[in-house]
């Protein structure tokens, strides 16, 4: 793992999560859609907090799919998950919605996961991209010092 | 009524991100290394070569089927539910996706790292 990939990591995270925040807002302004009136949801799409948010889910959507060329699923996502750490303090600092003691010990688990996982192997499988039917060789990358 | 919207909508973006991570995994370990192929090959072989990939555009169409059930279920319930909850099912469902379609070695750090990240997103929502 270079300083860039983990960049990378910190791009899905960021990006992401301000993405999130700004649909929110934007769809809180359009309002509640009916199912009986679906092509709101079109219309939804002229807000400008949904288009700034679209936009930034794009380039979250380009660091996750850079990110997945060269790591597991199951790495990308716990390790991108801080996310939801910055979406807390988005929502307590930005948005001024109140951080109960329970969403403190969440982001707090969230961290302690993530760094359970940032400590291992980012890719576990060295022959990617082949078919169903693979050889399970013995695992080399769990062997590090877990002491 | 609008509680039990909220929650369809969480499960279909569930069942629909899990599908479109799975597919755009395994279309860009596929692809390769992006960094390296766009430092040899340029920007351009690296963008066609990934949006022609068909289980690329498959992923794309789950993850558009799950965006725009987020956009229903961001209008029906908060934000402060809706994410988390999505988040912390997808968690699991896709460490369970990984290992059985992806043959990731879920191993048990990836195992606890899954459970406290889901555990600590389920009390965001609370």
């Amino acid at each position: 793992m270079t300083f860039r990939k983990y960049l990378v990591l910190a791009g899905v995270a960021v990006f992401g999560s301000v993405g999130d925040s700004l649909l929110s807002r934007g769809m809180k302004e359009v309002g509640n859609i009916s199912i009986h009136n679906l092509r709101a949801v079109f219309l939804a799409l002229r807000d400008p907090w949904i288009v700034s948010g679209i936009l930034l889910l794009f380039a979250f959507f380009a660091a996750y799919m850079t990110a997945l060329s060269w790591a597991d699923l199951t790495y990308v996502l716990p390790a991108t998950s801080i996310g939801y750490v910055l979406l807390a303090l988005i929502a307590k600092f930005i948005l001024h919605e109140q951080v109960t003691p329970g969403r403190w010990l969440g982001i707090l688990l969230i961290t302690a996961g993530v760094g359970f996982v940032a400590g291992g192997p980012a890719l576990t499988r060295a022959a990617a991209g082949h078919g169903a039917v693979e050889e399970h060789t013995p695992e080399v990358a769990s062997v590090r010092g877990e002491s | 009524m609008k509680h039990a919207y909220t929650w369809a909508a969480i499960a279909v973006i569930v069942v629909a991100s899990v599908t479109g991570d799975v597919l755009l995994s395994r279309a860009m370990k596929q692809v390769g290394d992006v960094g390296e192929l766009w430092r040899h090959r340029g920007m351009l072989t690296v963008i066609g070569r990934i949006l022609r990939h068909p289980y690329f555009v498959l992923g794309i169409v789950a993850m558009a089927v799950a965006f725009f059930s987020l956009l229903f279920g961001l209008s029906w319930g908060d934000v402060s539910l809706v994410a988390p909850a999505t988040a912390s099912l997808t968690f699991v469902g896709n460490a369970c996706a990984a290992k059985v379609l992806r043959h990731e070695h879920v191993d048990r750090r990836r195992w606890i790292a899954a459970a406290l990240v889901a555990c600590g997103v389920a009390l965001l929502a609370a």
